[in-house]
């Protein structure tokens, strides 16, 4: 189930922004609208299973063993229930009301218990799923979680490159990549899903966004980027530049796409099936042939075609790519103009396996620099071994750790690949101290 | 449009619990980030320490003072982590690991494993009851001039809150005026330079970068005792970059600079988030945007001051062009 979407339309953003510009001057003045009193006190959350909103939920609260509230999930799955304030409240969720094969992950775990001061709001999870699958050995359960660790590795690859090939071409740690990897989610999803698109397939929406992607490394290069190296900003101004544009460019999306997580109306859910030993769903498969199909062409294209050739010897040694005849501007261009598309072709496929929101590009950026750092900062096959590497290793480690410390091991690698090895796995030995 | 509740709502932003902490921590940041050229993305960090070093302490059984040292001493331990293996790192290799180093410890902080000591999602509370007994105002009543007003617990952090501020800025006053001072200048300038002097570069970095982040952990531990709430969300990454918009718009590598900073933030902010609510509730803007937006406006406001700050006037507002080259690689 989905909610109906409400996205605005990409012009609105325009438009919000001479609003902000506007606002002082809006309207003439009239009586003061009178001020709002406490929050008041309450509780809330979104139930979902797979990503998915679940609607017509019951949840109830009890306050010394009388019902003092309850409530039904809305069609996003969120709820939210007001409560008449401080105290020690039960909150129950009604588990017949919830849709056919989905259950509790933790059934232990409800009714849950919480403590409330007055006006304050807290969140509470349900959350929804098959309990860790009885039955199915260590072994059994490494392999699913490989395969999906080679999915993830390969989008955050494919996302990478352009990270990767734009700081070794001109030394610019881009903070804004992730908002590259949701801009092309978003574009698709506005093609695709929203209601203000025509709502095509997604097999066209996801060209659409692949070419909004370069287009949108164009706009950012020529209107922004080369116009502060002709003005000499340093490096450490333009990381922050490039932060402002991530807060600015993120928020935005927020503001557009709203604050949920989404799918796409196109294979949004699909039962995982058996490929031999393996439990995967179709278009995980569609997206890792997919994903390693355009990491080879790019490779490809790196080492075989003079553009490619041209953008290693720029990486390699500018000085020396400008004195023999190579134009250095125009490959820093393509380089985000297909850095890019990239991104957002990992977007796309990110929105498809996992779901589509305004953070998801900067909640994977920090896994990008780890994998680019770990495969060697500045080469584009170093962001697919570490990509891939950070995918894999990640994935799998949840057979034996907390789920919890997935991403902690992932910051670790970076950090200890930094410390150890700066140059990475497939990099090469220079300054960085 | 009421334009009195407007500039109501941003003078109370301006002088409230906030502005004085995020000051705090921006003076901290301006050490590293002004004085010294270290660019730390993982400020958000010292505050986590110092609230959740405050919160753990008492949570124990611990009294308020012992859990305010526990809170700098974790500080202090987490200045020297970040900076050991880190500080010989080019900036823009010490941004990324800083900012994953924040991120470490906050999704630490969330999971279930540290749960029983942390209180993981759920955040922990209570621990500032000891505070709030030590208030010297009435609790209840409101102080203040004509309509802008706090009430007496309130006013009791802002006094905690602003003279910290205080103190800090004098001694920063000292210490960037001594020849500690010119040293960390010679390093943001040219830290080859300082070192070909016989400057043991690293370890100066290292006391700038232990130093703020004291001062980050007392202003997470203001803003801790303000809200009698924590909880590790409260120290996402964007909030770091608040803390740069502030250092940027007032000046980095100037004393006053994160107070003008972070008055004129929240002012701004506040005021604009006011005006917003009002035109949206009056049905100005049409559905563009509505109430629940306003949070993400005021970052794209930081956003875009960030941007527009570092491309024409990276000095800030009050800062001096060439006392700040924070430019070479």
């Amino acid at each position: 189930m989905r909610s109906p979407p409400t996205t605005r339309a990409l012009p609105a953003a325009l438009l919000l922004l001479a609003a902000l510009l506007l606002a002082g001057a809006a309207g003439p003045a009239v009586a003061a609208q009178p001020d709002e009193g406490e929050d008041a006190t309450s509780v809330g959350g979104t139930v979902r299973a797979e990503g998915d909103g679940v609607p017509g939920v019951r949840l109830f609260a009890e306050l010394d063993g009388e019902q003092v509230a309850e409530t039904r999930t809305a069609g996003d799955g969120t709820w939210r229930l007001e409560l008449p304030g401080a105290g020690r409240y039960r909150v129950t969720l009604d588990v017949d009301t919830l849709p056919e094969g989905t259950a509790l992950r933790n059934p232990d775990r409800n009714p849950l218990e919480v403590d409330l001061r007055a006006g304050q709001h807290r969140a509470l999870l349900f959350p929804l799923g098959e309990r860790a699958a009885a039955g199915r050995g260590t072994l059994d359960r490494a392999l699913d979680l490989g395969v999906q660790g080679i999915k993830l590795g390969a989008i955050i690859a494919l996302a990478a490159i352009g990270l990767s090939l734009i700081f070794g071409i001109t030394g610019l740690v881009n903070f804004a990549h992730g908002e590259m990897v949701t801009f092309g989610a978003a574009v698709a999803f506005l093609v695709n899903v929203s209601a203000v698109g025509p709502r095509w397939h997604l097999l066209v929406a996801a060209p659409i966004a692949v070419v909004a992607g370069g287009l949108f490394g164009y706009a950012l290069e020529r209107g922004c980027f080369r116009p502060l190296r002709r003005r000499r900003t340093g490096l450490i101004a333009l990381i922050v530049v490039t932060i402002g544009m991530s807060l600015f460019i993120r928020h935005v999306l927020l503001i557009l796409l709203g604050g949920q997580r989404r799918t796409f109306a196109d294979y949004a859910v699909q039962r995982a099936a058996s490929f031999g030993p393996v439990n995967i769903a179709p278009k995980d498969v569609v997206i890792i042939v997919l994903a390693l199909a355009v990491l080879v062409a790019v490779g490809l294209a790196l080492q075989l075609t003079r553009t490619g050739t041209a953008m290693r010897a720029v990486a390699d040694n500018q000085a020396l790519a400008a004195a023999s005849g190579i134009d250095v501007e125009r490959v820093i261009l393509v380089t985000w103009i297909a850095g890019g598309a990239l991104a957002a072709l990992g977007g796309v496929l990110y929105g498809v396996t996992e779901s589509v929101s305004w953070d998801m590009g900067f909640r994977l950026l920090l896994v990008m620099f780890a994998a680019v750092i770990l495969g060697g900062l500045g080469t584009a096959y170093g962001a697919m071994a570490g990509g891939l590497l950070i995918g894999v290793v990640s994935e799998v480690s949840v057979v034996w750790f907390p789920v919890d410390f997935k991403l902690v091991f992932v910051f670790l690698a970076l950090i200890l690949t930094l410390l150890v090895r700066p140059q990475g796995i497939l990099g090469i030995r220079e300054r960085i101290g | 449009m009421d334009l009195v509740a407007v500039l109501l709502d941003a003078s109370r932003a301006a002088l409230g619990v906030p502005a004085a902490a995020y000051a705090l921590a921006a003076i901290g940041l301006n050490l590293h980030f002004g004085y010294t050229g270290l660019l730390n993305f993982g400020h958000i960090a010292f505050l986590l320490v110092g609230a959740y070093g405050t919160a753990i302490t008492v949570d124990a059984g611990g009294p308020l003072w012992l859990g305010v040292a526990v809170g700098v001493l974790a500080a202090v331990v987490l200045g020297l982590v970040m900076g050991l293996p880190t500080l010989r790192l080019r900036a823009d290799y010490l941004a990324i690991v800083t900012i994953a180093l924040g991120e470490i410890l906050r999704l630490l902080f969330r999971s279930r494993p540290m749960q029983p000591l942390t209180g993981g999602v759920r955040g922990m509370e209570g621990y500032a009851d000891a505070f709030y007994a030590a208030n010297p105002y009435t609790a209840g009543a409101r102080y203040g001039v004509g309509a802008l007003t706090f009430s007496g617990n309130t006013l009791w952090v802002m006094t905690v809150g602003w003279g910290l501020v205080v103190l800090a800025t004098l001694l920063l006053l000292l210490l960037v005026r001594s020849p500690w001072g010119r040293v960390l200048r010679s390093i943001r300038e040219d830290e080859d330079a300082a070192r070909s002097l016989g400057k043991n570069v690293f370890g100066y970095k290292l006391q700038s970068l232990v130093l703020g982040g004291v001062l980050g952990a007392l202003a997470g531990i203001v803003l801790a005792l303000d809200r009698q709430y924590v909880n590790p969300d409260f120290y996402l990454v964007v909030f770091t970059f608040f803390f740069y918009t502030i250092v940027i718009l007032g000046g980095p590598g100037t004393l006053a600079g994160p107070i003008v900073g972070s008055v004129l933030f929240w002012f701004i902010i506040q005021g604009t988030e006011s005006l917003l609510r009002q035109a949206i509730n009056q049905g100005y803007l049409g559905g563009l945007i509505d109430t629940t937006d306003l949070g993400a406006v005021r970052l794209i406001l930081a956003g875009t001051a960030l941007v527009l700050l570092m491309v024409f006037r990276p000095q800030g507002i009050f800062g001096n062009r060439r006392e700040l080259l924070l430019d070479e690689r």
